[in-house]
């Protein structure tokens, strides 16, 4: 038997992370668990209501279509990021001067505050005095996102391409630099097509900085709530009105706490088990 | 299967190259013949890999021409020049098993899938992989690995050359012999021209029946293993082979020998010194070299026992000489006398050999 010496000093040493989590995590999550079971009437007097918020929420037809717009816009951006994305990688020089201007052209999106985004699409993309807004009725096109839901979803989903496939395009850049000549020499000397050089060696070798790209595009677009608040304010009518801005409106507007505290815990479940779903798909071949 | 010529073939990766230095490869002439086992041996950054990849078409050398058999194939890209090659880090097709990976080179070229079949089950058995034909080659071994790279070469029957870059750099020190005779197995079965690229030259003398000793972008030696041993045509051939190297010692020339500090010195034959030769030397291998009764005077400064024979290192006024002696022969107290063996001593103007 080994005499194994107990040192409870060793708790101190925990203790800023415990500290840390339990103020920026713990105690925010408990507090909205807290609200999501009881209902109030001001003066700081709660009753509690057990899973009613949450039977409310999971029948309300308005959050159905929010959560519907939600995935639909998710879905849609990450089609046209995620490719477009690995298409400007390797349409990017790998040597040369021109790396570094590109790179700073790409990052370049990814600086500017979300808020100034909104604005700045808005802006551009008015049908009166925005450069996008009257391009676009030039050509033709009865274009004006302020009434019309179509237009509003092109506008919001073209500002979230602009802004966000940088990214995709920065980690696919560094997942084929990190590809050895010796790969693409090999698949010289074994003929291998353009097409199969893509399938089998730069997909395969891009496939973890992928599978990050994917869930930190999914996570963000899942989430976004400026841009387009800024941007189209959820409307016209109802029209671009995501989970985030939904629940803004729930919780600050109708000052409904409980329906929103059940919400959000229902917004957050979503979001891990979709992103669950995403991780273990992409990395099952992984393991085998 | 062919004989490969390397005509005058020079390159530099500058686009104006100014200097001798900034030629990674001075002028090459150098026939291959079919069939042959070849080592290219030299230090690191000496051009080995240039050349290889000047043979394999992934460089176009700035001069020169590439002839495989009598036809010129310099402008010829690397899938249409039929060559194999094994790069210093396993090269694998991650996402596909160990038959696709084989199958890869003949399926890009159009071949029916009944051919690829056999080819591939008779490839894999040469190289002992028919047990993990169905797996993913990414969850091979790296010897595994690069037997794969290997048989990606192995399984065209129209390969001129296969050319191996440092193969076994990844390999466990007990693997590398394991797979070095059964690169040597193989080229007895298949008879390709086999280019065999490296800077240890245990593996180079092992795997070869030819070897090209480069220096600094030049050639300076084609010969079997026993000639660059017993004769190396300059002086870098005689320190880079053998261990220790060869001793390399001043002299004057007087009357056709040579002269190290005063001492006159025996050779087989007297030299020659061609006119404007600014520096002659000496050079006999340790091996060659013994104490007698009379001959240079040295001091012993140290002796290294490494098993069946002794490194023994004496000084000559500032120069030092190294000695092999077997295990059983009496050294001299602390000052004794060198002979050298008069038919191994060469003598050596601006770095080459005076015959």
């Amino acid at each position: 038997m080994i005499d194994k010496t107990t040192n409870q000093r060793a708790w101190l040493l925990v203790l800023p992370v415990v500290v840390l989590v339990a103020f920026n995590a713990l105690i925010p999550l408990m507090t909205v668990i807290n609200y999501s079971v009881q209902e109030t009437f001001g003066n700081n007097v709660f009753f509690f209501e057990g899973v009613k918020w949450f039977e409310q929420i999971l029948h309300s037809e308005r959050f159905h279509a929010a959560l519907l717009r939600q995935l639909t816009f998710t879905g849609i951006i990450l089609l046209i990021e995620i490719p477009l994305g690995v298409a400007i990688a390797l349409a990017m020089p790998k040597r040369g001067p021109w790396v570094s201007v590109c790179l700073v052209l790409m990052a370049l999106p990814l600086l500017i505050p979300w808020n100034v985004v909104g604005a700045m699409w808005n802006i551009f993309a008015l049908p009166d005095i925005g450069l996008l807004g009257r391009m676009i009725n030039g050509m033709g096109f009865d274009y004006n996102f302020t009434q019309q839901p179509l237009a509003a979803w092109f506008t919001t989903i073209l500002m979230d391409v602009w802004h966000w496939t940088s990214l995709v395009v920065l980690l696919a850049y560094a997942g084929l630099s990190a590809i050895p000549d010796a790969y693409y020499q090999a698949a010289r000397i074994d003929g291998a097509s353009a097409w199969s050089v893509f399938r089998y060696i730069q997909l395969p070798k891009m496939k973890r900085v992928l599978t990050i790209a994917v869930l930190l595009r999914f996570m963000d677009s899942f989430m976004i709530y400026t841009e387009p608040f800024v941007l189209t304010g959820g409307g016209p009518g109802n029209a671009t009105t995501f989970l985030s801005i939904d629940l803004v409106k729930i919780a600050l507007g109708q000052f409904d706490l409980g329906p929103a505290a059940a919400m959000s815990l229902i917004y957050f479940l979503i979001i891990l088990l979709l992103s669950w779903i995403f991780y273990t798909l992409m990395m099952r071949n992984e393991a085998q | 299967m062919a004989k490969i010529t390397l005509d005058r073939v020079r390159h530099s990766y500058l686009e104006q190259p100014a200097s001798p230095a900034d030629w990674a490869l001075k002028q090459l002439d150098v026939v291959w013949s079919d069939g042959g086992a070849y080592a290219l041996l030299g230090p690191s950054g000496c051009g080995k890999t240039t050349l290889l990849n000047v043979i394999s078409g992934l460089l176009q050398p700035s001069g020169g021409r590439v002839l495989f058999d009598d036809r010129d194939v310099t402008g010829v890209p690397s899938d249409r020049r039929d060559i194999a090659q094994v790069f210093q880090f396993p090269v694998v097709y991650d996402t596909m098993s160990v038959y696709d990976n084989l199958a890869f080179p003949l399926r890009n070229r159009g071949i029916p899938e009944d051919q690829v079949k056999s080819r591939v089950q008779q490839i894999a058995g040469m190289l002992d992989l028919q047990g993990v034909l169905g797996n993913r080659a990414s969850g091979l071994t790296a010897d595994g690995k690069q037997k794969i790279s290997l048989g990606r070469g192995l399984v065209r029957s129209d390969v001129n050359v296969i050319m191996f870059d440092e193969p076994l750099t990844v390999i466990d020190p007990h693997l590398k012999w394991q797979l070095r005779s059964k690169l040597k197995e193989l080229h007895q079965e298949v008879g390709a021209t086999m280019i065999y690229v490296t800077h240890d030259q245990t593996e180079a003398l092992t795997f070869a029946d030819n070897v090209v000793v480069m220096h600094d972008g030049q050639v300076v030696q084609i010969g079997t293993p026993v000639e660059l041993f017993d004769k190396p045509k300059h002086t870098f051939v005689g320190h880079f082979i053998g261990s220790p190297g060869m001793n390399l010692l001043p002299c004057e020339i007087r009357d056709g020998f040579p002269s190290f500090l005063g001492h006159r010195l025996e050779t087989a034959a007297a030299v020659e010194v061609p006119p404007g030769t600014a520096r002659t030397e000496i050079g006999v291998r340790p091996e060659f070299v013994r104490f007698g009764d009379a001959g240079l005077p040295v001091e012993i400064v140290r002796v290294d026992d490494v098993g069946r024979y002794r490194i023994v290192a004496v000084q000559h006024k500032s120069h030092t000489i190294r000695l092999v002696t077997p295990e059983d022969v009496a050294l001299p107290e602390s000052s004794g006398h060198l002979v050298f063996d008069r038919d191994r001593t060469n003598v050596y103007a601006d770095g080459w050999i005076l015959e």
